[in-house]
């Protein structure tokens, strides 16, 4: 149903931004973070009726649907876990999350017209796909179904590089002009590029954090979740959606300061976290 | 919406962002990564609006896998950031509340 005007819309996403920044600004004090958690939870429902009620849907009993199973595994899992074990069950919220958005941008892809939209697509793709395989490592290494400690192979460091530079070259697929890409027999390759993008974007998060010692997991969850704010705000691009956007830039930013503060109070460097492993430093396992 | 605007936009969120995490003590690190985690789950807005526009049954399917992973990611981010809370000020204070936050 679009029963909201556009200007409405406008508004209620903005008094929904303001209440993630409240909420975020309330979770950094014991005295309030309870209250800033809630009023985040009550932006977010603000924002899913302005959805439904903005824009002409098609599926609306799938999706509702979806969005059912979706709350009735959540809150079980959410409320059944133990407390020592909820960090990784945050990173797998943070996994899906990252996921989601990657497939977003994947299915706009069709849609994209402008040079802007296309380089938001291609970075959502790769950056959420990297939060959703990474997340689900540090999910299994706090679970302990894998071992804790650094684990890195002979070409560890090179494999990583390779597919850098593969994943680059999808995300160049993507973002180049349709016409000069037929020029060079690319032609009609942007789909597949963008799937390519989630392939290597999978792998690249696995191996990024497998050199990862156990104790500091926490952080390299909080660089995954800075980088899910990323692509979400990147997605927001794509769909033209200022509430992504700024919602996704928000916890894109504060998850950096918070990643490299996490970092400091530990006594450790972020690229150490990722990088100490290759070079024979040791990571705190 | 024209680039210039959206990077308007962009630049404020980021400064936002940055200034409302400054200055956090290093207890509530995890909840405030908890929060912030649940925030992100909001690109639920985008898989329903991409599921709402599918016209193929493959794009259907992704759109809804992806409106699957994005309400886990919204509602349970919220619900365990609370929980978390819980348990935060029953450690201060009196044990009783850590015991009455398992129910």
């Amino acid at each position: 149903m679009a029963v909201l005007t556009p200007e409405w819309t406008a508004f209620l996403y903005l008094v929904a931004a303001v209440c993630f920044i409240l909420a975020l600004k309330g979770l950094g004090s014991p005295r309030t973070a309870r209250r800033g958690n809630l009023i985040g939870a009550l932006g977010a429902v603000i924002a899913m009726v302005v959805v439904f009620l903005s824009t002409e849907l098609d599926n609306l009993a799938l999706i509702l649907g979806v969005i059912a199973v979706g709350t009735i595994i959540a809150v079980p899992a959410s409320r059944m876990v133990k407390m020592t074990q909820m960090p990784q069950l945050v990173a797998l919220f943070n996994g899906v999350g990252g996921g989601a958005a990657a497939l977003v941008a994947l299915l706009e892809l069709e849609h994209s017209v402008s040079f802007g939209a296309y380089l938001a697509v291609a970075f959502t793709v790769l950056v959420g796909s990297i939060a959703f395989s990474g997340s689900v490592i540090t999910f299994l290494k706090l679970q302990e179904l894998m071992p804790t400690r650094p684990i890195v192979f002979i070409g560890h460091a090179a494999v990583i590089v390779v597919l850098a530079v593969v994943g680059l070259a999808a995300a160049a697929i993507i973002v180049l002009p349709e016409a000069w890409l037929a020029g060079v027999g690319l032609g009609g390759l942007k789909w597949s590029a963008a799937v390519a993008g989630l392939g290597v974007g999978s792998v690249l998060g696995v191996l990024l954090v497998l050199p990862v010692g156990g104790a500091d997991v926490p952080i390299v969850i909080s660089l995954l979740n800075a980088g899910t704010g990323l692509a979400v705000a990147a997605s927001g691009l794509v769909l033209n959606n200022t509430l992504l956007l700024v919602a996704g830039t928000l916890v894109g930013a504060s998850g950096s300061i918070l990643t490299r503060e996490m970092a400091k109070a530990m006594g450790r460097s972020v690229t150490g976290i990722l990088f100490g492993a290759f070079r024979g430093a040791s990571s705190a396992g | 919406m024209e680039a210039i605007t959206l990077l308007t936009f962009f630049v404020l969120a980021v400064f936002i962002g940055f200034e409302v995490v400054s200055k956090v003590s290093s207890t509530l690190h995890t909840p405030l990564m908890s929060g912030a985690n649940a925030i992100h789950g909001i690109i639920l807005v985008g898989a329903v609006i991409v599921a709402g526009s599918a016209d193929d049954p493959l794009t259907l399917v992704i759109a809804l896998i992806a409106v699957l992973m994005a309400t886990i990611n919204l509602v349970g981010g919220f619900v365990v950031t609370d929980r978390m809370l819980e348990m935060f000020r029953g450690r201060g204070s009196a044990p009783a509340a850590r015991e009455g936050s398992d129910a």
